[in-house]
């Protein structure tokens, strides 16, 4: 419990807000909002890591949202350099342009 | 410990060489300074020193010693035959400061002790690895390869946290050995969101070491991106996968294994199948590669069912992952040597024996070995997997790997045919550098010598 709120309310709350993210990444096909919807999934993971946090009353998990964090900016850094590269060529961001590769 | 730190402190000054003007000294301070990492990875072996470090998070240990001096041979062969494609390409600086910080990563993937470690080891090994997988800039198929490994390795990373916080939901801890000690005392009283977690980062780690059916990104990437890269991402990153793999599953939670045995048998015979039949009907010889190393980490990953004692584990999988390495690196060398404007097809190892007999002597051994025939260390690396496998008693598991086995050594073979029959039109003489050439020799060198007495490291611990 934490302030009279149970603890499966978080992880109820969190898991919706991951598999959302999942959805998102399998089914839209605009790499922009793929990327938003990674977030949102690695969000999820640090609301939950929050929660228990407060609930271990342990500050190890509120430090590791912080690498999260750190993380996830990396991520969408580069991901965002690369998306500027396809971008120049194709002028698109559609991620059904991405599929050359398959035989 | 002392190497790691080697290596960070490498990566910093080959970002500062192109203000201090040094660049053309970068590849021999470079590789001094992987040899000189690698040295201090043997004195620390026989030192009863610390070995822990911050805190707890990280223990170099002698299986996380001898995976990381795994890495560093492999890396310092890579630098020495990755010279040329540099020399010509450009952008020597960012890519080897990129690859140099990749090889932090991948050393703290091989001594963690914490989920923290964990995490931060798998993305400062994954983040340098998107960029240079897209580092061609004006080829579409390199910033696809790029893309596409950054969308799924992200995606792959979000599984992995989840499960985290929900591990450390159950636990209150992200320290492994609490982690475990944890489990041991309240086996019975586990709430059902702990099992989940186990599975997330199950699931997550097969998705990084790429196996079927977690491995449909593998294929693309390994094609998209420049070959030099490949080699990369086929051996430094799959022996760190498979090191972090072997310290979770083996050592923490070792006392769930009921749950993780049957979920990794399932998808191993899976991964055995799919990987050995696609890689059959490929044309491309370097998505052919890319399925084959599909396959060798379901081998990597038989060795962790066998579920045998850590030491003996970890025997086993270092000399498959240094057999497989050795053969990786030379197959993807002598692609990038051979291949022809029509790009990476079977053709393009036509009449290699004419053109050039040492480059196809030392890629029919790499074949060889990677197809697991005696005398070359690729067979001893999947015999210790399977016979290991039998004693644990997956009868049925053990008959389809072998089976999966012989299926392997078909398109190897058809390498190897090309090369001895196949007539080529193209009669020009291929240039080794002297450099490279020396890379192939080390690499046949160890295949032999491993596969003539394998106790060299199968008795190591």
């Amino acid at each position: 419990m934490i302030n009279g709120i149970s603890i499966d309310l978080y992880l109820w709350l969190s898991s919706i807000l991951f598999v959302i993210g999942v959805i998102g990444v399998m089914l839209r096909r605009n790499t922009i909002i793929l990327f938003m919807c990674i977030e949102l999934m690695l969000n999820a993971v640090s609301l939950l890591m929050v929660a228990f946090s407060a609930l271990h009353q342990d500050t190890a998990g509120q430090v590791f949202v912080f690498f999260n964090m750190a993380v996830a900016a990396c991520e969408v850094a580069v991901g965002l350099a690369i998306l500027t590269m396809i971008f120049r060529r194709s002028k698109s961001i559609d991620a059904d342009l991405l599929s050359n590769l398959k035989n | 410990m002392i190497g790691l730190i080697i290596i960070i402190g490498l990566g910093i000054l080959a970002m500062i060489s192109e203000i201090f003007n040094f660049k053309k000294l970068l590849h021999p301070i470079v590789l001094v300074g992987v040899i000189a990492a690698g040295t201090f990875n043997l004195i620390e072996w026989n030192q009863p020193v610390k070995i822990q470090y911050f805190d707890n998070m990280l223990a170099f240990d002698r299986p996380a010693l001898a995976f990381s001096t795994v890495i560093l041979f492999v890396a310092l062969l890579w630098f020495t035959l990755s010279r040329t494609y540099f020399k010509n390409g450009g952008h020597l600086v960012d890519q080897y400061t990129l690859v140099l910080f990749m090889m932090v990563g991948a050393i703290i993937l091989t001594a963690f002790t914490n989920m923290t470690t964990l995490f931060l080891g798998i993305e400062i090994m994954s983040i340098p690895l998107y960029v240079l997988a897209a580092s061609k800039k004006g080829d579409p198929a390199s910033n696809e390869a790029g893309f596409k490994y950054l969308l799924m390795g992200a995606f792959a990373s979000s599984f992995l946290l989840f499960g985290i916080a929900l591990v450390y939901g159950a636990t209150a801890s992200f320290d492994l050995a609490t982690i475990q000690n944890f489990i041991a005392t309240n086996q019975a009283n586990l709430p059902n969101f702990f099992y989940v977690g186990v599975v997330f980062i199950l699931v997550a780690m097969l998705f990084k070491i790429s196996v079927a059916p977690f491995h449909f990104w593998a294929p693309d990437v390994y094609e998209g991106s420049p070959t030099v890269i490949t080699a990369l991402m086929s051996t430094i990153v799959k022996i760190a996968g498979i090191a972090a793999f072997l310290d979770l599953f083996i050592g923490s939670f070792q006392d769930v294994s009921f749950l993780w045995i049957k979920i990794i048998s399932v998808i191993a015979a899976i991964s055995l199948v799919v990987a050995n039949v696609t890689a059959g009907v490929q044309t491309s010889v370097k998505r052919m590669l890319a399925f084959s190393s599909v396959s060798h980490a379901t081998f990597m990953l038989l060795a962790i069912l066998a579920n045998l004692a850590y030491n003996v584990s970890v025997e086993t999988l270092l000399y498959y992952s240094l057999s497989y390495a050795m053969a990786s690196l030379i197959a993807f060398g002598i692609l990038d040597l051979v291949k022809q404007d029509e790009g990476y097809s079977f053709k393009s190892f036509n009449g290699l024996y004419v053109r050039n007999p040492f480059l196809a002597i030392s890629m029919t051994i790499a074949m060889l070995s990677l197809a697991g025939i005696p005398l070359a260390s690729g067979f001893f690396a999947k015999y210790f997997v399977l016979s290991s496998l039998f004693d644990s008693g997956y009868i049925y598991l053990n008959v389809l790997a072998i089976i999966a086995a012989v299926i392997g050594a078909c398109f190897y073979f058809k390498v190897i045919i090309a090369m001895y029959n196949g007539d080529s039109e193209n009669r020009k003489k291929i240039q080794v550098e002297t450099a490279q050439g020396v890379v192939f020799v080390i690499c046949t060198g160890v295949i032999i010598v491993l596969g003539a007495f394998p106790g060299l490291i199968v008795e190591l611990f």
